[in-house]
């Protein structure tokens, strides 16, 4: 079993977002190992991006604060290396396909293995272009995630039928950011995909309550929380950990 | 493989966004080989947008630069001011018999904003427009234009709040609404089907521009330079010529303060193969894979990528891609505007400057043709200030 699969094992995934390196690739090492000790069964890394157009707000400047800090793809590496041998907490790195094309696919594939990252999503990348990205995948054994969105539709059965690890079910229309209303079909949308292929479901986009994530796991196999925790280190900048850490037991407590 | 050109092109968008792709994919397949649309189409197009532009003989300018005959297509002349109004009133049309009540659109200089906000009027659907802050500071008159003729202009002020961050902007209203939305894209940029279809209701100008060269001159031109953002005025007076091989085609990028200083818009230049805006093509950017915050005077040409048909014809050699400064721009506006009476747009006035370079290297039977793109009123306050007056817009 890798350990992408054995997130979903015991019970419902509570999958919290932040963007390495804000504000400081140290304080990215400290959440890390809190939000594992809170409780967190996944811990996904946004690379930043000058770019990232699937992101609200929030999350855009969450990429700015870490760009400004000089984070690069290199010094995420550098954490990444420096976290694994402290924790064995899976580990998946989001990124737009450009941070991933510029630095070499091939030497980008064989630094995340060394670094012990586990899953990789990209958001600018749908089912018609995973050939970027699938064979490095493949040969360095990393899960490639795949999305579905409110909008996939009959799209659902051939994205479901190739996915590995689990799958990124987007809550609603729209970019990342904390919102009150979701799409009406996100349970339709995880059974169409269980029809297919029985892989964990995940959702995410807009979850920021104790109240969302409960509802969501009621039909779904875990909750990905992002701009409701890059908020709180936007508030707290270098002393976030504890705030951010006493917030994932919280989220992590009404899955369960 | 379909939506590509070469190895550039492709769909790297958002999943959300996919249908919304396909859709307008499937919708302009059937529309393209419809007769009654096509019919539509081309009566907005004479009667609307005043074509044919004309091919004008720039026999002042030949002279004083004594070499090769110098055309120009005066794209500037068509409504709105400049060859955006082709592509718009094509995609609107398309968008209208999709269903879609709601437009939006990114915009640099504004001119696009302007196109689609006129055709919004006309076709009585709702419109926003999405322009970076320091872009509508610089175009302040293109965004009462804009508000005047009903549309809603926001202004953008994430990242460089230019023409890319207006862009991502766009893309992100795009994927919260898309039952009733049609994203207007500007230019032959984007993921498929964008590319092709900018490049396809733009192709118009280098059909007219062999018919009349034909009359007038009875043969094709030696050379035809355009300005380069994304790329559309350039696709769509080259592309009728890309099998003519004794056609020179030259695109004009923006160099701003020069090709060695950062701030510059050169793509071809100094970029280099990467994914961004839903395609694959050669963007400005750092090591690692960090868009580049591009400088030009010119907020059309102000962009950090361009369209993957050029990537490819740069590629294969079939185009030229050269870089301009600002002050060679800003000297051709001026030369332009003195010489035949014609005020072009800072973006066409690259153009312009290279053609005052290549013209007097050339023989008196060689012929230029220069597209012009858009014409200047907008740009009048904005080279006011280059030259250090400083007038009330």
């Amino acid at each position: 079993m890798n350990r992408i699969e054995a997130v979903f094992k015991d019970g419902k995934a509570f999958i919290p977002f932040i963007t390495a390196g804000d504000p400081s690739l140290d304080i990215t090492e400290q959440l890390i190992y809190a939000m594992e000790s809170a409780g967190a069964d996944l811990i996904e890394l946004g690379i930043p991006f000058s770019d990232p157009v699937a992101e609200g707000i929030v999350i855009q400047k969450a990429d700015e604060r870490s760009l400004a800090a000089g984070t690069t793809t290199d010094k995420i590496f550098d954490m990444v290396l420096r976290v694994r041998q402290n924790t064995d907490i899976p580990l998946a790195f989001m990124s737009y396909l450009n941070p991933i094309f510029a630095y070499g696919k091939d030497r980008f594939f064989k630094r995340a293995v060394e670094s012990g990252i586990d899953a990789l999503i990209v958001p600018d990348m749908p089912f018609e272009e995973k050939g970027e990205i699938l064979p490095f995948c493949t040969s360095y054994n990393i899960d490639l995630i795949s999305f579905v969105a409110p909008t996939s539709k009959e799209r659902i059965a051939a994205i479901a039928a190739d996915a590995q690890g689990f799958l990124y079910c987007i809550s609603s229309l729209g970019v990342t950011g904390v919102r009150s209303e979701f799409s009406t079909d996100i349970e339709e949308m995880v059974s169409l995909v269980k029809a297919t292929k029985n892989i964990p479901c995940a959702i995410g986009f807009g979850i920021s309550t104790p109240a969302h994530a409960k509802k969501m796991a009621s039909f779904a196999d875990g909750v990905i929380v992002g701009s409701a925790i890059v908020k709180i280190i936007e508030q707290y900048g270098t002393k976030c950990v504890k705030p951010v850490t006493d917030y994932v037991r919280q989220m992590k407590a009404a899955i369960l | 493989m379909e939506g590509r050109f070469g190895p550039y092109g492709g769909q790297y968008i958002p999943e959300t966004l996919m249908n919304a792709v396909i859709e307008l994919e499937n919708a302009y397949k059937f529309y393209k080989s419809d007769t009654q649309f096509q019919n539509e189409l081309n009566e907005l197009l004479i009667n609307y947008a005043g074509r044919p532009s004309i091919l004008y003989f720039a026999e002042k300018m030949t002279k004083d630069l004594g070499g090769a005959k110098i055309y120009l297509k005066r794209e500037d002349l068509n409504h709105t001011g400049s060859h955006k109004i082709n592509n718009v009133l094509g995609q609107v049309l398309l968008a209208k018999k999709m269903g879609k009540t709601r437009l939006i659109a990114e915009t640099g200089a504004g001119q696009h904003g302007v196109a689609t906000a006129t055709v919004a009027a006309l076709m009585g659907m709702e419109c926003e427009i999405y322009m970076g802050k320091e872009d509508t500071e610089r175009q302040a008159l293109n965004v009462f234009r804009m508000e005047l003729l009903g549309a809603k202009v926001h202004a953008v002020t994430s990242g460089t709040q230019t023409l890319k961050d207006a862009v991502n902007e766009t893309m992100r209203e795009w994927v919260s609404r898309i039952q009733d939305t049609h994203y207007v894209l500007g230019s032959v940029m984007g993921p498929h089907p964008f590319p092709t279809i900018v490049r396809d209701f733009q192709k118009i100008i280098g059909k007219e521009i062999k018919e009349q060269l034909m009359i007038k001159e009875g043969k094709l031109p030696d050379a035809i330079i355009a300005c380069v953002g994304g790329g559309s005025n350039a696709i769509g007076a080259f592309h009728e010529f890309i099998a003519d091989t004794a056609v020179q085609l030259i695109g004009c990028e923006a160099a701003g303060l020069g090709v060695d200083n950062p701030k510059n818009a050169a793509t071809i230049a100094n970029g280099s193969v990467g994914v961004f805006h839903g395609m694959k093509s050669y963007f400005c950017q750092d090591e690692f894979g960090q868009i580049a915050p591009v400088y030009s005077i010119s907020a059309g040409l102000d962009y950090p990528g361009i369209g993957p048909e050029h990537a490819m014809l740069s590629d294969i050699g079939r185009a030229t891609y050269v870089p301009v400064t600002d002050d060679e721009a800003v000297e051709s506006f001026e030369y332009l505007s003195k010489t035949e009476g014609i005020i072009p747009a800072i973006e066409s006035a690259h153009a312009v400057a290279y053609a005052r370079k290549l013209a007097p290297t050339m023989e008196s039977e060689k012929i230029i043709v220069i597209n012009i793109s858009g014409r200047g009123d907008k740009d009048v306050a904005a080279i006011a200030r280059y030259r250090g007056v400083n007038i009330h817009e």
